[in-house]
């Protein structure tokens, strides 16, 4: 046995629209006048970004500014989709950093692979690869989605951490480690590392 | 024979399992055979034992025996008592005994490797994301699988020179040495260049050579492949590529008739190195130097990357066409070569049949045999063109012959493979009177001067299989693609050979092998696939009468002079 719902008839104001039409505008004008706006102007209005976002990866330096990739290729390894290519390089005998050996000659990384999983920032023994916060990426060409090293630099500044990992060998070096025979004594003004003042305790 | 070597088996027990184990073999080699590791650093199977890295420590214990009766001592059940040493003993260094009984994993095996890890990390730098070794390294596997996990070291490490040159070829970082001596004791030994030593005591302990000397032996480079972690690098593979991502082929270094087994190691089409495989009855785990470099010869500037008619360029196609319809004239000389497979030989020999050829030569290519891994005889596969039936005798320097040939008339066509005739005696003018057709990878005054040069490939771009100077068929595979317009040498000949005869013939070496078999020479019942990766051994006795130029050298013993001593 069907149900029949019995439509009310309109009422006389009903039938005119009216009352209905200035209580839309109504909303429509509070909103534009009074109230707060919910929407950006993108692009010249941006997004605040939430730590731990994960945008475009990026290579940084340290506040010394040396490259801090030592291309290990290990987040070429772990890139899912292959988007890094890397190509690397040896350090020359008469740079400041010589002890540190090995530096990217290229790096690339292409955004049209690139799926932002953070494989490669998490893979990085020498955390210089970062994945900030720029999220938009646009171009005309295959080739211009592609970020060469130069790019990469460009877009991920420097990192200020503390470690100067690398500087440790020359303090040891400095320190009688190298027994006379190693590389040649840091500069004096090098930044040093703090030594840990409390041994760690180790588990067992 | 198959008894005495049984009489020779004794029975060690490994972690409760009994084991039957050839006299003279050490722990180490004992416990590989039921399929457990012993880590290990300074051992080598192919070098002395030396015991100093002290990483191979196991527990090890006899049967004990009644010193007043000399009656065996039993437990209360009757199982032989084992008299277990106190303190735990080098795997590498000690012989299975009768009634032997080892501990791979017991408690005090394990602290032993685990201290023994630890100490040798006191000094060992954190290098691994610059080191080429990492992915590859010993010590980097056997820390993750014997180590703590954890460092108790808070004081600041040794500091050594990082990148010490100890001869052309060889880079040493000294922090990363481990005082293995593999390398010092491989240069007294085998490469019988004893330039390598230790100086200094304690942690100032540095691989050194002696004064005035280099690691400059055509060898040295093995010392780089025997090195347990990162200390010896080669300066041409140094920071070139990480090992994880190279792919590994087998192939045979062709540059002599030895034919030392080897891998060779590409990424994407690029090869990064060549290294030896080991062959216990060809080249051990060693190789030389110059073997390592054949490789570069593949992007070298001269390299004929399109195949030319008239010296214009057209496709393999074309110039194979053009090639079969040269040869279907009269007076046709086949210069090949002892760097063609076995199987590019084979294909020759049925061409050379075909057009009736007036001759068929081939360049031999000496130089100094070294004794060890590179012999006299610099063509790897003269004995290929022995058995294919290619030639009947050994091939002489210079192809005096054909030169009088081409004078007189008598050859009007050449079809060369990978020679370059000018260098091997003829003139540009006698080049130039003849309809030349070569098929090479690189360019030379031969391919400049030919009718038809067809861009062939390289040992690294295609499979085949060599007749070494024992009389052993090795096979070596495509390891990288060949450049964009270069052809398969043994496709071009075949489809030369099929538009000659108007029959289909094979053109891949699977196929081709088929033949090969069918012949019923010294191949009969081989196949491509059949043979092995350390190779099959031949019957070469039908070409005894022959006096091949090698001299002795590591596990091969010239025949005439074994018949002449006796």
């Amino acid at each position: 046995m069907p149900i029949v719902v019995k439509r009310k008839p309109l009422t006389f104001l009903e039938k005119l629209y009216i009352p209905e039409i200035v209580r839309g505008l109504t909303v429509t004008f509070r909103r534009m006048f009074f109230g707060e706006t919910v929407t950006l102007e993108y692009p010249e209005q941006r997004p605040p970004i939430p730590a731990g976002y994960r945008g475009v990866p990026t290579l940084v330096r340290d506040p010394e500014g040396r490259e801090k990739c030592v291309s290990c290729q290990l987040c070429e390894f772990v890139c899912p989709p292959k988007a890094i290519r890397i190509t690397p390089g040896e350090i020359p005998e008469d740079s400041d950093y010589s002890h540190v050996e090995k530096a990217p000659k290229e790096f690339d990384i292409d955004m049209l692979r690139c799926i932002y999983c953070g494989m490669c920032q998490e893979v990085c023994p020498e955390e210089a690869i970062w994945l900030q916060n720029q999220y938009s990426m646009s171009g005309y060409t295959r080739a211009e989605m592609v970020n060469n090293k130069a790019k990469l630099y460009e877009l991920g500044g420097t990192l200020p951490d503390e470690h100067f990992k690398w500087n440790k060998k020359k303090e040891a070096a400095a320190n009688g480690g190298d027994h006379g025979h190693g590389p040649a004594m840091p500069p004096a003004d090098m930044p040093r590392s703090e030594n840990p003042e409390v041994p760690p305790v180790y588990p067992k | 024979m198959a008894e005495e070597k049984k009489e020779n088996l004794i029975t060690v027990n490994i972690d409760g399992q009994d084991l039957q184990v050839p006299a003279g073999t050490n722990m180490v080699e004992a416990v590989k055979m039921l399929g457990k590791e012993v880590p290990h650093y300074c051992y080598h199977p192919k070098l002395s034992i030396a015991g100093n890295c002290r990483m191979c420590l196991v527990e090890m214990g006899m049967p004990g025996k009644d010193r007043a009766t000399g009656e065996p001592m039993l437990n209360e059940d009757g199982t032989p008592k084992i008299m277990w040493m106190p303190g735990p003993a080098i795997a590498c260094g000690t012989n299975a005994a009768p009634g032997m009984h080892i501990k791979t994993n017991s408690p005090k095996a394990v602290e032993s490797r685990e201290s023994v890890t630890e100490f040798l990390l006191v000094n060992h730098p954190l290098d691994c994301p610059i080191c080429d070794q990492a992915g590859e390294c010993k010590l980097q596997e056997f820390s993750a699988s014997h180590g703590r996990g954890y460092s108790r070291f808070i004081e600041e490490k040794n500091v050594k020179p990082k990148r010490t040159r100890l001869g052309p070829r060889v880079t040493l970082d000294d922090e990363r040495c481990i005082l293995c001596s593999r390398c010092v004791r491989f240069s007294q030994e085998i490469a019988k260049d004893d330039v390598l030593g230790f100086t200094d005591r304690g942690s100032y302990s540095t691989l050194t050579c002696f004064p005035g000397k280099e690691l400059a032996n055509n060898y040295s480079l093995n010392t780089v492949d025997i090195c347990p972690v990162g200390a010896l690098t080669s300066t041409d593979f140094r920071f070139k590529m990480r090992v994880w991502f190279l792919k590994e082929s087998k192939s045979i270094d062709l540059e002599s008739s030895v034919g030392c087994n080897t891998v060779v190691s590409s990424r994407e089409g690029k090869v990064y190195r060549v290294t030896p495989r080991r062959n216990d009855e060809v080249n051990d785990t060693w190789m030389p130097d110059s073997g390592r470099e054949l490789y570069k010869q593949i992007e070298s500037e001269d390299r004929l990357s399109y195949s030319t008619v008239n010296g214009s360029q057209t496709s393999a196609v074309e110039a194979i066409k053009a090639a079969a319809e040269i040869l279907k004239g009269e007076g046709v000389a086949i210069v090949g070569s002892g760097r063609n497979t076995v199987e590019e030989q084979f294909v020759l020999k049925q061409i050379a049949d075909q057009v009736n050829a007036k001759g068929v030569y081939l360049v031999a290519r000496y130089g100094d045999g070294d004794g060890i891994l590179v012999s006299k005889d610099r063509n790897p596969n003269v004995r290929g063109a022995l058995a294919t039936g290619l030639i009947s005798d050994l091939p002489a320097e210079q192809l005096s012959v054909l030169a009088s040939q081409i004078d007189s008339g008598e050859v009007s066509t050449v079809l060369a493979s990978k020679e370059d005739l000018v260098a091997a005696g003829l003139s540009e003018e006698q080049l130039k009177k003849v309809k030349l057709i070569v098929i090479d990878t690189h360019a030379s005054a031969t391919t400049k001067n030919a009718d038809v040069a067809i861009a062939g490939l390289t040992q690294f771009e295609k499979s085949g299989s060599v007749i070494n100077q024992q009389f052993r068929i090795q096979k070596f595979h495509k390891a990288v693609p060949g450049p964009v317009g270069s052809i398969d040498d043994l496709a071009a000949l075949s489809a030369i050979q099929a538009s000659l005869s108007g029959e289909t013939f094979p053109s891949v070496v699977g196929t081709v092998w088929e033949k090969i078999a069918a012949e019923g020479n010294i191949f009969e019942g081989l196949s491509f696939k059949g043979i092995a990766d350390t190779g099959v051994l031949l019957d070469g006795s039908a070409f005894s009468g022959l006096a091949f130029v090698e001299g002795k050298s590591l596990h091969f013993e010239p025949k005439l002079e074994a018949a002449a001593a006796e």
